[in-house]
């Protein structure tokens, strides 16, 4: 073991300077990583505002805490992420860097690690370390291939799946905080969020349950009709009584693209499966989908599976799901609704 | 303002191939990998199309096309995407394998796209999936970008709306199922393209044979680049994930209903 091998945890603060789960998550892993190599761990904090994370993690036995702050490192912005996690990582030494898996964090994984003159890996579902070496556990191949591996190259830059570790939970303290000087020139700046153009917020990554709808709901039923209003009216029902997060398939998904406009609420970003994403639920419930094999790594790290599909030789359910009802999904969710009260 | 897009796509095994990951002494492997057909990384694929409509909507804009794969796989591949869109192809050969490292990757793509003649870093938008459907990793672009010494970036990228001064307006993707909306003064900037708006378009005998005449030298002139394994693997494989499926079959919807209630209530 290399008694001088450090580990950095860098996270970005929210608005009110505090830290979501998916920081906590990162803290976390970090604190058990160090007490593995039997090494100190650093906290790195990034934001317009950062004293209430540093008091928050307190009492987390970070070696110490260093931050870039003011207004310019509020955006989830490349340039002055990237400077501020470099600045950090630079000022630590840091041979061991890791960051949680938010769409900010991982916008810059791949940039740091190569200004450090690292390596990175991002999608990481474990990391552990035993007699000195460390390992890691990502998915290959958009889910579909585990692999665990070493690196010997430093700085190794890990980015953590968010969910994949219990989040650092204890009493807040005084955290004293060291300034890291970046100086950073950019010609981008965020000036906003948009929701989806359809007004409707479907896709809800920390919901409880994922309802993953598929084709068959535009598709002609027993009676030679498509039933696009009946469709959209089961699914938007379902979603506002049950706070249900929204997965589609992708020829679901492709549909609304080409205009077909039969689910307008749909778009790519609510696509699961090998070209859209794996989201993390306890529940999934899949209506109305057949997919193939491959596409079925949509609800990989979905726990509890039931589907509703008239076919009973259905792919995405067979070996798949823990139950499936062979029967009409129009029929059964109309019911769904009205028994949650939507 | 002009633009000199450089897309970046590597290849991927058809996403409805069945993977199976096998051991070597060096590290893991496909399973036939050599016999399984391929296709353009889908996301990058929607990279490449994007180029090309930004490319014609401003005149002297020009596409190149970079990818590391196995030459004789790209051979194979591009006879289908040089009908798509125009573009000069720069290859280099090597593997696209999803185990391999994205710095090394990377590496060999910013010194291939640093190698092109005529580029003009000031108008260069370097664009490419933003997540592989094979090492999945979202790391290469960035790594190309700040080789190439290019800190605008955006990952996630679902739109680009460019104004007429050369500035852009860019979506990319954040949680929720939202969009991060940012502004850029212009080029040079790297974007990792996920979706985007445009549909796949339809072959074109006309542009496949105008891409036809860039295509063979390039191949032939590929430079090999040496891309290692990201790191010593202890283990690859395909997790068996078989569920024992309960088929309900005669039950009414609205017994079933009762019982998937009662499911999400728990
Ligand atoms: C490069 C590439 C990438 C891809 N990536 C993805 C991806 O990321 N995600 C993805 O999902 N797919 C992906 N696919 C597509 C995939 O191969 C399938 O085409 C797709 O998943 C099938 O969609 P589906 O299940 O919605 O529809 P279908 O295959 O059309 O199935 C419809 C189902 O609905 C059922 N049904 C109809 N009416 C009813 C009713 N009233 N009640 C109950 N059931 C009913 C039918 O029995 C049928 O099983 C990809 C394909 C390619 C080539």
């Amino acid at each position: 073991m290399d008694p001088s091998m450090s580990v950095l945890v860098i996270v970005h603060t929210e608005s009110d300077g505090a830290l979501a789960t998916p920081a906590l998550e990162a803290v976390n892993a970090a604190r058990a990583l160090a007490q593995q190599l039997a090494t100190p761990f650093h906290v790195g904090l990034v934001g317009a505002v950062v004293e209430p994370a540093a008091a928050a993690l307190g009492t987390c036995g970070a070696a110490s805490f260093r931050a870039v702050a003011g207004d310019a490192f509020a955006q989830a912005r490349y340039a002055t992420d990237v400077a501020a996690a470099a600045g950090i990582a630079t000022a630590v030494g840091a041979d061991l860097v890791i960051v949680p898996g938010t769409s900010r964090a991982l916008r810059t994984a791949g940039g740091l690690a190569q200004r450090l003159g690292g390596v990175a890996d991002t999608h990481v579902v474990g990391v552990a370390a035993s007699a000195g070496v460390v390992s890691i556990t990502r998915w290959f191949y958009r889910q579909r291939i585990e692999g665990t591996m070493s690196r010997t190259a430093r700085p190794w830059v890990i980015a953590l799946e968010t969910g994949t570790t219990p989040a650092w939970a204890g009493a807040p303290g005084a955290g004293g905080v060291e300034a890291v000087a970046v100086s950073v020139e950019t010609r981008s700046a965020v000036t906003g969020v948009r929701a989806p153009s359809t007004g409707e917020q479907t896709v809800r990554p920390d919901a409880d349950l994922l309802l993953v709808a598929g084709a068959g709901w535009t598709k002609k039923q027993a009676d030679g009709q498509v039933h696009a209003e009946a469709a959209q009216s089961a699914i938007l029902g379902f979603l506002r009584a049950s706070k249900a997060s929204l997965g589609g398939s992708k020829s679901l998904v492709d549909q609304s693209g080409e205009g077909q406009a039969v689910l307008p609420f749909m778009t790519h970003l609510n696509q699961v499966g090998q070209t859209g994403s794996s989201p993390r639920h306890r529940k999934g419930l899949a209506t109305c989908c057949h997919g193939e094999e491959p596409h079925v790594i949509g609800w990989r790290f979905v726990t509890e599976r039931r589907a509703v599909n008239l076919n009973a030789n259905c792919g995405w359910a067979q070996g798949k799901a823990d139950v499936v009802y062979v029967a009409d999904a129009f029929a059964v969710m109309k019911k769904v609704n009205e028994l949650l009260g939507a | 303002m002009e633009f000199h897009i450089v897309v970046c796509a590597g290849l991927v095994p058809d996403p409805l191939q069945t993977l199976e990951p096998v051991m070597g002494p060096a590290g893991p492997g496909l399973k036939n990998e050599a016999l399984l057909p391929s296709v353009i990384d889908p996301w990058a694929a929607h990279a490449l199309f994007e180029a090309a409509h930004l490319a014609r909507a401003r005149p002297g804009s020009k596409v190149w096309l970079v990818s590391l794969a196995p030459k004789a796989k790209l051979q194979q591949v591009l006879m289908v995407v040089a009908q798509k869109v125009p573009f000069d192809l720069v290859a280099v050969d090597g593997p696209a394998n999803g185990f391999t490292d994205a710095s090394a990757c990377a590496a060999a793509l910013a010194d291939a796209i640093a190698a092109i003649p005529g580029l003009d870093r000031q108008k260069l938008l370097v664009f490419g999936g933003w997540e592989s459907a094979s090492r999945a990793a979202g790391t290469t672009l960035q790594m190309v970008g700040e080789r190439l010494g290019i800190t605008e970036q955006f990952q996630g990228v679902d739109a680009v709306t460019v104004g007429a001064d050369g500035a852009f307006e860019v979506l990319e993707r954040i949680e929720g199922g939202r969009h991060q909306v940012a502004t850029c003064s212009g080029a040079p900037a790297v974007c990792g393209w996920a979706t985007g708006s445009l549909h796949e378009p339809p072959n074109s005998p006309q542009v496949g044979m105008m891409n036809m005449r860039t295509l063979m030298p390039a191949l032939q002139k590929a430079r090999a680049a040496s891309v290692p394994l990201a790191g010593a693997f202890g283990a690859a494989a395909v997790p068996s994930a078989r569920r024992d499926t309960r088929v309900v079959k005669d039950m009414s919807p609205d017994a079933i209903a009762q019982e998937i209630v009662e499911w999400i209530r728990q």
